[in-house]
């Protein structure tokens, strides 16, 4: 009866929504949030990635839809040199920046705007450095400024990059949002009018959509660029419906308002599959989530504990309850999306007994500790919240008793990289497809000194392996390190892998060709409307 | 934001001596307030469901069929007993994890009632003193004291009570901190307005003049004369302290996961919200009772105790 | 006259610097540290850390911190959010109109059905009417508005689909806001429908907020209407056997609305204060929503002006209220 009554009232929802106006082929996505901003090299948030880097910039590589393959952008080749210490990209002809109500190119894309966009962001002294705060974390986090020695012209179509070491994923890197290039005229126009921040509240790029109006927590509007270099978009308006509660996107997806939406709600994965208007696309995700045991305390000092309290716990039931069956466990730091992967490695069962036992063989009883719970969703860690319920409910049956800690999210980052939890859960959600990009940012002993390696484990024989595997070019070679440090990082125990997040996006049934980015990104170019 | 909306339905503060019982003496004045009280019926109703909360936070222990925290994880989100797929061993059905429902709304009685009492014990203690400070120096001191109070009433009361938990931190203990700030200003006008009516007084010149002391003047001979308005208003304030802690848990400021508070167990229950109808809706329809007891009670306790309505 | 206006302004300023320190010290309480937080997961160098606190200041003593911060408030300037990087002026004031938009809507909401309902229920003192709208009102009065609106939108936008489920209108219409306020904004622009779908999203939204001043003035209409009608004009009115329709209408009514009026008005500084928790349910782009997202986002500089603006506007409202209060009722001019 009430599932009767619902669809009879999605028919009319439906036909409510549709009474708007008709325009020639809208998709209407119903995002997250707001963007921090148009300028991807400023944030840090994948919502600003969204409605900034995809739509509106391009980079001189960039990831094929749909994959992690990096594949031609506005460079048309690349060549590195002997050394790895030189890459010439020869640049993309005939490419148009867009044409706003302030600003109309007077010349094609070329090498000028590449070294802008590199230099505001390396040079200090540049003129654009300091321009809305000035702050490039992405550049910074991915060291950027130390591995780019000078970004030089060659000619109007041939930039060279020279590196201070070599480094393996850096056309990867190049690939990454924080790497769109802008227009160098526009800037230097703008500075002339004395308003330089223009640049990036009214952001010009080469993409194929261009930005046509922003109100904040309500909508974002673009239009397909019709001089795109790829070709024009199959659809015309682009459309973010901010949307920031995940039922309520449901809802509106349902009702036809928007096409397609991102991070559903587990707990409406079940309905979606059900429902004959919704395509339910689904794909692993880049990331893991995990709870970290701070090695330096006792007794996680004691690698049994650490298996036993492993052991302990029903992930199972985490996958269940927390993600609503919209995960996978993870035996490995590694999402299995991502190369070197070990399949190989076997994972601790649930056990309580052995973890008595091996508690007890550790000479620990009655053990009082913490669980940090994060205050935030994420999609390796839908609800920390419940997990940590669920984790603490594990545990009491082994005779920990544990305290469920949560902080606001800073406070949190900050008081977990000082080391002050016993565990705490956490994770990671990939930058670049590069094993490096999680072993050794989250597990390397220069982590463990930096924070953001939670465990605060420093293993030699593991952390030799990521040193080793970082200066080998060759993938097979660096695929065996890889493996092998899963292998020492499973027996060593100092996290509970938890899950890797299945991403689900939930489209409409007439939208053709989008593509689950498995980067995270949500990218409509290419996308169609029935 | 309810909390200053209390202002409207609060007692004027023109608290009088209740004429009722010198003009009929025999009456005792127990028995005349009961009178009045039982007069309306929907007070006697509030007062019987304040009475039945309380008896279900005192006996949670022996009346819950389960304990808050257990997770039954065979049964997730199962619905009410009457309901298809749902069973009489969870009466009102299980949340995501799988605990009674039932069971937790019976321990969140606890929590809402013992924020209410921790909240109007805080608030009107402190209230009441800076009031009697304020009425009895007029002065330099009164006038800070107002316009102190005042600047605390110029910020809407949620979102100071938000701010204040976000810098303590946010859990259940700090949200109490942060509703008896809000609400104390309350009191302290009340107070003040009560004692400035008394000063005036035959009764207190005459204590005055025999030399009665400071504290002795307020606490003594004036506070109890002031006692009405501030008993109604006492328990208005209890109502809002629980509404307020529950907004606060609903913004994931208040008491913390795995209280089962009512306002954190909505806010856990969002997502929810078109799958499994019964853990949105009952923690709700627990803190509506629970606020309306109290405000039934309260307009009860106004209409004995302020004889200037009782009259009209 | 003008003596009295300038005296309730001036009695204003001291409350407002009182706010300006209350914001400005609350702020710097907090314990989050706002460059973390930007940093995420990934975590920050101390050098760089230290870097950015020395650009937004926050590496300075507290005095020195507030003179500063005064001095620019002085020049208009609120400085910037820490996470979008924009003015914070600019960010209120682009929200502000959504939020004064709602507020209105739910004033008048509450006022055309709580102000005939409260003139009705004292008049007809003791009747089914009276006792139901008591009850209906003391219930709304009870109401935990976050939970009413959940169970409107499960009811109307889940079950009925009648109404949209979030938002100010349906992304579809395109034009450039010229005031901000939806309702004039789709009326001056050329869409058509946008006007049924800008009314279509604020009706539920309105509902809840408006609920809870519904109930306030109905009750307040109520016993200002019982306390006007036993008054001895009311009553010799009556006796000179004036019908009752004139006795309420004339004498009693326009007597009743003095406190009536003021109860309202102070109703929308509380509304367009408090609209916190219903804007974050039905995810309306408005300031109380704004100030919810930069608490839990650690944006100090934000919340601190956020915070300040927000009571800059409750006081004004109050004050334009207490002066109309005057300009109705004398007495109280004089007796103040």
């Amino acid at each position: 009866m009430r599932r009767q009554l619902w669809m009879a009232s999605v028919a009319i929802a439906a036909s409510v929504a549709f009474a708007g106006p008709l325009s020639a082929k809208t998709l209407v996505y119903c995002s997250e949030g707001s963007p921090e901003g148009f300028n991807p090299s400023l944030y840090t948030a994948g919502t600003t990635f969204d409605a900034s880097s995809h739509p509106i910039f391009n980079r001189l590589a960039e990831f094929e839809r749909g994959s992690t393959t990096v594949i031609p952008g506005l460079a048309e080749s690349w060549s590195a040199s002997e050394d790895g210490l030189e890459y010439t990209f020869k640049l993309r002809k005939g490419v148009k920046f867009h044409t706003t109500k302030d600003f109309a190119p007077s010349r094609d894309f070329n090498a000028d705007d590449v070294i802008f966009s590199f230099e505001r962001q390396g040079k200090k002294d540049h003129p654009f450095h300091k321009v809305s705060g000035g702050s490039y974390e992405y550049f910074e986090g991915m060291s950027m400024s130390e591995i780019i020695e000078t970004v030089e012209k060659v000619d109007d179509y041939t930039v060279k990059f020279v590196l201070s070491k070599p480094e393996a994923p850096f056309i990867a890197n190049l690939a990454m949002d924080f790497a769109s290039i802008m227009s160098a005229e526009y800037a230097d126009k703008m500075m002339e009018a004395g308003t330089p921040e223009q640049v990036d509240l009214a952001p010009v790029g080469t993409g194929p959509f261009q930005l046509q109006q922003y109100q904040k927590d309500a909508v974002i509007r673009y239009k397909a660029n019709a001089d795109y270099w790829g070709g024009k978009a199959p659809i015309d308006t682009l459309i973010f419906a901010i949307t920031p509660d995940a039922s309520v996107r449901y809802q509106k997806l349902k009702a036809g308002e928007c096409h397609v939406m991102p991070y559903p709600n587990p707990a409406d994965i079940e309905a979606m599959k059900s429902d004959s208007d919704v395509n339910l696309l689904e794909q692993e995700g880049l990331n893991v989530g995990y709870l970290a045991f701070n090695t330096e305390k006792a007794p996680y000092t004691d690698k049994r504990v650490r298996q036993a309290l492993n052991m302990a716990i029903d992930k199972k039931a985490i996958i269940d309850a927390v993600f609503q069956g919209a995960g996978k466990i993870a035996k490995n730091p590694l999402p299995p999306t991502i190369w070197s992967y070990n399949e190989a490695t076997k994972d601790y069962g649930y056990d309580p007994e052995g973890a008595k036992a091996l508690l007890a063989e550790a000479g620990v009883s009655g053990l009082k500790t913490n669980i940090w719970a994060m205050p935030v969703q994420r999609p390796y860690n839908p609800n920390a919240r419940r997990m940590a319920e669920l984790i603490q409910a594990d545990w009491a049956k082994v005779g920990v008793e544990a305290e469920i800690v949560t902080f606001e999210w800073g406070e949190y980052l900050k008081r977990s990289k000082a080391g002050e939890h016993d565990t705490v859960l956490l994770g990671w959600t990939g930058d670049n497809g590069d094993p490096d990009n999680f072993l050794y940012v989250l597990l390397g002993c220069d982590a463990a000194v930096g924070g953001t390696n939670r465990a605060r484990w420093c293993h030699k024989p593991f952390d030799d392996l990521l040193q080793k595997a970082k200066q080998t070019a060759d993938p097979a070679e660096r695929t065996s390190l890889y493996e092998e440090a899963q292998l020492i990082f499973k027996e060593e125990a100092p996290w509970v892998t938890i899950a890797h997040s299945v991403v689900s996006m939930p489209v409409r049934n007439e939208v053709v060709d989008y593509r689950v980015h498995p980067l995270g990104g949500h990218i409509f170019y290419g996308v169609d409307l029935k | 934001m309810a909390v200053t909306t209390n202002d409207a339905s609060a007692p004027e503060p023109a608290p009088r001596e209740p004429e009722g019982v010198t003009e009929t003496a025999p009456i005792h004045p127990v028995l005349e307030f009961w009178h009045y009280f039982s007069e309306n019926k929907g007070s006697v109703a509030g007062l019987f469901i304040v009475l039945i909360l309380i008896a279900l936070a005192v006996f949670a222990d022996v009346v819950a069929p389960h304990l808050p925290s257990e997770q039954y994880r065979d049964h997730l989100l199962q619905p009410p007993a009457w309901q298809e797929g749902g069973s009489w061993t969870f009466i009102l059905g299980t949340d995501p994890v799988g605990r009674d429902l039932l069971s937790r709304l019976i321990y969140g009685t606890r929590e809402s009632l013992f924020v209410g009492v921790i909240v109007v014990s805080i608030s009107l203690t402190v209230g009441v003193s800076l009031g009697l400070v304020a009425g009895f120096f007029p002065g330099i001191i009164g006038t800070a004291i107002l316009r102190l109070m005042d600047m605390i009433l110029a910020f809407p009361s949620l979102l100071m009570a938000l701010v204040l938990v976000a810098i303590l931190g946010p859990s259940l203990t700090n949200a109490m901190i942060a509703i008896a700030i809000v609400l104390q200003p309350h009191f302290v006008r009340l107070t003040r307005a009560a004692v400035m009516a008394e000063l005036s007084k035959d009764y207190v010149t005459a204590s005055r003049v025999n030399g009665a002391g400071i504290f002795r003047m307020m606490y003594i001979t004036v506070l109890p004369n002031c006692m009405a308005p501030l008993i109604v208003q006492a328990t208005l304030s209890f109502s809002t302290a629980i509404l307020d802690a529950a907004a606060l848990g609903f913004l994931g400021m208040g008491a913390q996961p795995p209280t089962p508070e009512w306002g954190t167990m909505l806010s856990e229950a969002r997502d929810f919200i078109l799958r499994a109808w019964w853990v949105v809706t009952f923690p709700g329809l627990a803190i509506l009772i629970s606020v309306l007891a109290f405000n039934l009670m309260g307009d009860g306790l106004r209409d004995a105790l302020d004889p200037k309505l009782k009259r009209s | 006259m003008l003596k009295f206006i300038l005296t309730r302004i001036g009695l204003l300023i001291p409350t407002f610097i009182g706010v300006t320190i209350i914001s400005f010290s609350f702020i710097r309480m907090l314990p989050g540290d706002p460059i973390e937080l930007m940093a995420g997961e990934r975590g920050i160098e101390p050098e760089r850390h230290a870097q950015l606190m020395a650009q937004f200041g926050f590496d300075k003593p507290l005095w020195e911190q507030y003179l500063i911060f005064m001095g620019k408030l002085l020049d208009g300037d609120l400085g910037v959010s820490i996470v979008t990087k924009k003015p914070i002026f600019d960010e209120f004031f682009t929200l502000f109109p959504a939020t004064l938009e709602l507020a209105l809507f739910a004033i008048v909401f509450a006022v055309v059905l709580g102000l005939p309902a409260g003139i009705i229920a004292g008049v007809k003192r003791g009747s089914v009417f009276d006792h139901t709208v008591m009850g209906i009102s003391l219930t709304g009065f009870s109401m935990p508005i976050f939970w009413w609106g959940l169970l409107l939108i499960i009811f109307f936008s889940g079950i009925l689909g009648w109404t949209p489920v979030s938002g100010r209108i349906s992304v579809l219409y395109y034009f450039e806001p010229v005031t901000g306020f939806m309702l004039i904004d789709t009326l001056l622009s050329d869409e058509k429908g946008a006007f049924r779908s800008a009314i279509s999203h604020l009706i539920l939204p309105a509902i809840v907020l408006g609920t809870i001043p519904l109930a306030v003035i109905a009750r307040q209409t109520r016993s200002a209407m019982l306390e006007v009608l036993s008054e001895d004009y009311v009553r010799t009115a009556r006796a000179k056997g004036l019908p009752p329709f004139r006795v309420v209408g004339l004498h009693a009514l326009r007597n009743a609305l003095i406190p009536v009026i003021t109860v309202i008005g102070l109703q929308i500084g509380v509304l367009l204060a408090g609209a916190i928790l219903t804007e974050t349910i039905f995810a309306w782009p408005g300031v109380g929503k704004w100030m919810v997202d930069s608490i839990f986002r650690r944006d100090y500089p934000s919340v601190q002006g956020g915070l300040m603006l927000v009571a800059a506007v409750v006081m004004l409202v109050n004050l334009i209220v207490d002066l109309l209060y005057g300009l109705i009722n004398p007495r109280i001019r004089h007796a103040r």
